[in-house]
């Protein structure tokens, strides 16, 4: 057995408790289940990739894929995996359908507790209009 | 298990001298394959450039409207000082713009007169040479593009380039944009920025804006390896000078006196 197992096992046991303390916090309150409810202000039924691929993939798609080819080789239309072809833009095509960042991007964002830099630079047309 | 040490070096060089063939090989058969632009793979390569008709722009005086356009397009704010100044074209006396070339300034007056400066798209871009992080690159068409995703803001290709044709952003620019074109991004505080030689117009085939503004129609502009373009005719017609020849970095605005 452990030397001055009566000292190390309750300080061990307080250990983890503090540790996951806001786990158990937000399982006893059940806030952590309130998923963000994403607002859609666009009659399309389709973002341009499947729904699955945009939460999981869109910053990849954003940063790796259309950052590069768009400033790096200078060609401007993604063709997505239908075939429709669609200008890469953030500001026009992410923001043509989903106009209203701060229900809808923010939403996640803030969840998550991200703050991606994109809006440093790139223009929300509803905040400079 | 012993392995002699003769047999260790000769699999080792004869596995280096396998993999240097190799990767050789690879960067042989790419070839000239060219994905920037659009362009085909076997067309001569675009090199944009453009040509300032002195003559012409001089006697326009005080006039702003390239300035204006493209300030304006871009997104360029108005912090109304020097120091925080930002700037993709603008003017400066004709004796600062051409140091060497006194005979172009026989008199106080014409040494004073404006001449508008903006980013030389050189050839031997010493901005590029200077960059840390690859942030700012010569494309294959001529154009030398910032990356503000990757500017760290050191500032080293401002002290880099001989023409002062790049500014930084001190401050958040945002709120000194009196109008903003939704069209472009604007900056953010602590990147590097300069002309762009209107390289989001040239992808839509359009001229840049300071060309299309111009009322003189002082600004000659387009690919200089086509001999049919504005800006090839206007140097073969006139005597076109660049800006401090003598640094080799093969400036593409060029100044027709």
């Amino acid at each position: 057995m452990v030397y001055d197992a009566r000292k190390i096992l309750p300080g061990l046991v307080l250990f983890v408790l503090v540790l996951a303390w806001p786990a158990i916090y937000t399982a006893a309150l059940g806030t952590g289940r309130d998923r963000p409810v994403l607002e859609m202000v666009t009659a399309e039924k389709q973002c341009l990739e499947s729904t699955d691929f945009m939460r999981r993939q869109h910053m990849t798609l954003l940063k790796n894929d259309w950052r590069e080819t768009v400033v790096r080789k200078g060609a401007r239309d993604y063709a997505a995996a239908d075939g429709k072809v669609y200008p890469m833009s953030l500001t026009k095509t992410c923001l043509g359908c989903h106009p209203n960042k701060a229900n809808f991007c923010d939403r996640c964002h803030n969840y998550v507790a991200v703050k991606p830099a994109c809006w440093n630079c790139h223009i929300v047309p509803e905040e400079v209009r | 298990m012993a392995v002699p040490r003769r047999t260790f070096l000769k699999g080792g060089l004869s596995a280096a001298a396998g993999l240097w063939a190799n990767l050789s090989f690879q960067s042989c058969s790419r070839g000239r394959s060219r994905d920037a632009s659009g362009t085909e793979a076997d067309a001569v390569p675009k090199r944009w450039a453009m040509a300032v008709d002195l003559e012409a722009c001089t006697a326009a005086q005080g006039c702003r409207e390239c300035i204006a356009a493209c300030h304006q397009i871009h997104n360029v704010p108005d912090f109304g000082n020097d120091k925080d100044e930002i700037k993709w074209i603008w003017t400066a006396p004709t004796n600062k713009v051409f140091p060497e070339n006194e005979r172009l300034f026989p008199d106080e007056m014409a040494a004073a007169s404006p001449v508008p400066v903006l980013c030389n798209h050189c050839d031997k871009p010493p901005c590029v040479k200077f960059c840390p992080t690859g942030a700012t690159w010569k494309r294959d068409d001529g154009i030398v593009m910032v990356d503000f995703h990757r500017c760290i803001g050191c500032r080293y290709c401002m002290a880099g380039c001989p023409y002062g044709s790049r500014s930084f952003n001190w401050k958040d620019p945002r709120p000194r944009i009196a109008r903003v074109n939704v069209e472009f991004p604007t900056r953010t505080k602590g990147v590097v920025e300069k002309c762009n030689f209107c390289e989001e117009r040239i992808g839509q085939n359009l001229s840049p804006a300071c060309v299309i503004a111009c009322p003189e129609n002082a600004l000659a502009w387009g690919d200089l390896n086509n001999p049919a373009s504005a800006v090839s005719r206007a140097i073969s017609a006139r005597t076109a000078i660049e800006r401090q020849p003598e640094l080799g970095t093969g400036p593409h605005v060029f100044y027709l006196i």
